[in-house]
């Protein structure tokens, strides 16, 4: 009897540490394939289990509205890669420094995350004005930005990647849209006084005035205007712009501006019955503001919406929504804010190291075939996404019914020639 | 302009002109809270735009609340949200003073910065405790559109409830003011704090009352602006300078001031921007303004002030 218990014992024990082994031995295994020294050769923070990002947005100040939604789907795709097994069998951990809506103390977090956190990358910024304030930062030290905003081009560092679409993109195909289906022949653009919209408007004026006149002689720009961030009072733009009757408005008011600036052209009679209108700056974000009933009929040229029908679209929102809650919606910059973690991590995988400029290296010809917002692929030399535009409607419910998708992938071209 | 119609012409006059009238409603609004507060009490109120915002607040909310509980009532909760929001507003501007203000009236410039430091502890709570989005109400559908008058003129529906609400605001404050007890009190209070207390008045609790009256009625104006703009935690920073300026432009603590200011401002405004484009016709604002406070340095009117 004793004897027999004993050797049960034994027997269990031998298992016990079969089993140890086993299970040990994968772990180490994983390290093995990817050895901290090989995979990390310039003191990045990275560990046999785990790597270190950081992320940057404004937590609290004005742009706390709109850069909420990009830190919420950055945190939704590194959750998903780390239930996937993180990147090169490490677990990514997040630092978040909160940029506070102001430029100076993005450059000095970012410095922190940089030089103190030695982290691997940024996830950051939403504003032209805080990348620009980081920028140097970042090519001094040597690291990498990945920044979700569509914003106003005119630039292409190789310390950061862009996964919004810059204007270029978002322009160009919108507004042959609205020419082709419109009937679009005279255009009034109005936009918030600052580089994005003023830029943005220059390549849509240029665009009418050389492009599309050719195609029609009576397409012309018949007003341009720019109003300070906050101006809450577009009364006497309103009344201009009746008076001028415009086939389409092109508007670019961000902000906080936007809601008073619909409300205020709803209350005076200027709605979708009469009146066009495309913007490129108001997404379900903002919609949610200004309400859809305020701003129903009207379009706006993105590259995703929220109501796209595609399984992977449904099965980001249904994830996005678990995480967030069931009220959160999801516009433009959030999903492309959700594209940064997966580029990040295919570039690193593709390297097979941390390393910045393996990474950056790595970076050109990057596709993510299942991406919300559909195919997108990384330009050869900028960093920047290759991705279709979509023309929305917008709807009562503060959604966009998709009403038109271009036919080929739009090259991202920073820095346009003819448009300047 | 030669190429517009006389008709054309004349609704863009009509609406441009309407347009004008609700800036200078807009303005006035905006200043009165402010003008109460300094012209009864000498308080400059840093923290003003923020009671504006807990005005547009307590509508967005209650609205919310309403669409969420009683759809039935959607068409009219209007009308009760804009007293509520009074009485949100007053009962926080009440507590301030208690708390806060009435402690600081011998130190003018130790106040401007505590009601500044109010102004940014209120932004706090607001992203906090309500959120950082934007939020907006759910109005009814009669109050957004527009009353067309003809094929081109478009009057807004708002505006002229903006109109209504400014008329009544004003009358109401100046019969207050003039007509009842509390008025009277308060205006003692301010000729002669000590004869007045003297008199058996408590004019610590009249100062209590003012301060949240006026606090009340940016509540109000605040709900209202929820028909034209958004309300965000940091919305007060659009409000606080054109406060300032309808204010210092009329000359500070006179409400025949704040109403001529409010127009002027409104007038320029109204004209400049429909011959320039937005932010030249500002710039040009400005320096209007400029000359104007160079000509008259205390304001355009001046009642005397409690030194």
């Amino acid at each position: 009897m004793m004897h027999k218990t004993n050797q049960l014992k034994r027997k269990l024990k031998t298992l016990f540490s079969v089993f140890f082994l086993l299970s040990s031995s994968s772990f180490v295994m994983g390290n093995e394939e990817f050895p901290t020294a090989e995979v990390c050769k310039t003191g990045l923070a990275v560990t046999d289990d785990t790597v270190t990002v950081g992320q940057l947005h404004s937590i609290t100040g004005t742009m706390a509205i709109s850069e909420t939604g990009s830190v919420e789907a950055e945190r939704l795709a590194i959750k998903q890669i780390n239930d996937m097994g993180g990147v090169l069998g490490r677990k990514i951990e997040i630092i978040q420094e909160d940029g506070a809506s102001d430029w100076p103390t993005f450059a000095e977090k970012s410095k922190k995350l940089i030089i103190q956190d030695k982290v691997a990358c940024v996830f950051g910024c939403w504003t032209s004005a805080s990348r620009k304030a980081v920028l140097p930062i970042f090519e001094k030290e040597n690291n990498m930005l990945y920044y979700p905003t569509f914003y106003e081009g005119l630039e292409a560092s190789k310390n950061v990647v862009y996964t919004g679409q810059e204007a270029v993109q978002q322009i160009l195909w919108g507004l042959d849209w609205a020419y082709e289906n419109l009937g679009a022949r005279t255009f009034y653009l109005i936009g918030s006084d600052y580089i994005w919209p003023r830029t943005s408007n220059k390549i849509a004026r240029n665009h009418i005035e050389r492009f599309l006149k050719k195609k029609d002689s009576k397409c012309k720009v018949v007003g341009e205007e720019y109003y300070p961030l906050g101006h809450t009072n577009f009364r006497s733009l309103i009344n201009k712009v009746k008076l001028k009757k415009p086939d389409l408005i092109y508007s670019i008011v961000v902000g906080g501006s936007n809601v008073a600036w619909y409300k205020q052209l709803k209350a005076a009679g200027i709605t979708s019955n009469k009146y066009n209108l495309l913007t490129i700056s108001t997404t379900e974000d903002e919609l949610l503001g200004i309400g859809g009933e305020n701003a129903e009929g009207f379009y706006a040229c993105m590259k995703y919406f929220q109501s796209q029908k595609n399984p992977n679209n449904q099965a980001f929102v249904k994830a996005f929504k678990e995480m967030w809650g069931e009220d959160s919606v999801i516009g433009d910059v959030t999903q492309a804010a959700y594209l940064g973690p997966w580029i990040w991590k295919a570039a690193v995988e593709k390297a097979g190291s941390f390393d910045i400029d393996n990474v950056h290296a790595a970076h050109p010809n990057i596709e993510l075939p299942d991406a919300p917002e559909g195919y997108v692929r990384v330009h050869e030399t900028n960093q920047h996404l290759y991705s279709r535009a979509k023309i929305g409607k917008i709807t009562k419910d503060g959604q966009f019914e998709v009403m038109a998708i271009s036919d080929d992938l739009i090259e991202p071209d920073p820095f346009p020639k003819g448009y300047q | 302009m030669g190429d517009y119609t006389f008709d054309e012409i004349y609704a863009i006059v009509v609406m441009q002109s309407f347009s004008g009238v609700s800036l200078m409603c807009i303005y006035i609004l905006m200043g009165l809270g402010l003008y109460i507060i300094f012209g009864q009490m000498g308080v400059i109120n840093m923290a003003h735009a923020e009671f504006l915002v807990l005005g547009s607040y307590t509508m967005c909310l209650f609205s919310k609340f309403v669409t969420e509980n009683m759809p039935a009532f959607e068409n009219y909760y209007v009308i009760f949200a804009i007293p509520l929001s009074f009485g949100v507003a007053f009962g926080v501007g009440y507590l301030v003073e208690w708390f806060l203000i009435s402690r600081l009236y011998h130190r003018p410039l130790d106040t401007l910065l505590a009601t500044w430091g109010l102004s940014l502890i209120m932004q706090q709570c607001f992203r906090s405790f309500i959120g950082a989005r934007e939020m907006s109400a759910d109005l009814p559908e009669w109050l957004l559109g527009s009353w067309a008058a003809s094929d081109i003129i478009d009057i807004p529906i708002s505006g002229l409830v903006l109109l209504l609400l400014t008329v009544f605001l004003i009358v109401g404050l100046a019969l207050f003011k003039t007509k009842t007890r509390m008025g009277l009190r308060m205006q003692a209070t301010t000729q002669n704090r000590e004869m007045t207390g003297a008199l058996g008045i408590n004019t610590k609790m009249t100062d209590r009352i003012t301060f949240g009256i006026a606090c009340g009625i940016s509540g109000i104006a605040g709900a209202f602006f929820t028909t034209m703009a958004s309300t965000s935690p940091s919305a007060g920073t659009n409000y606080i300078v054109d406060s300032f300026l309808v204010l210092v432009v009329g000359g500070l603590g006179s409400l025949v001031g704040l109403f001529v200011s409010g127009g002027f401002l409104a007038l320029l405004s109204s004209i400049l921007e429909f011959f320039m484009t937005g932010s030249i016709a500002k710039v040009w604002l400005y320096l209007v303004i400029f000359v104007v406070l160079m000509k008259f340095t205390r304001g355009l009117f001046s009642d005397k002030v409690r030194s």
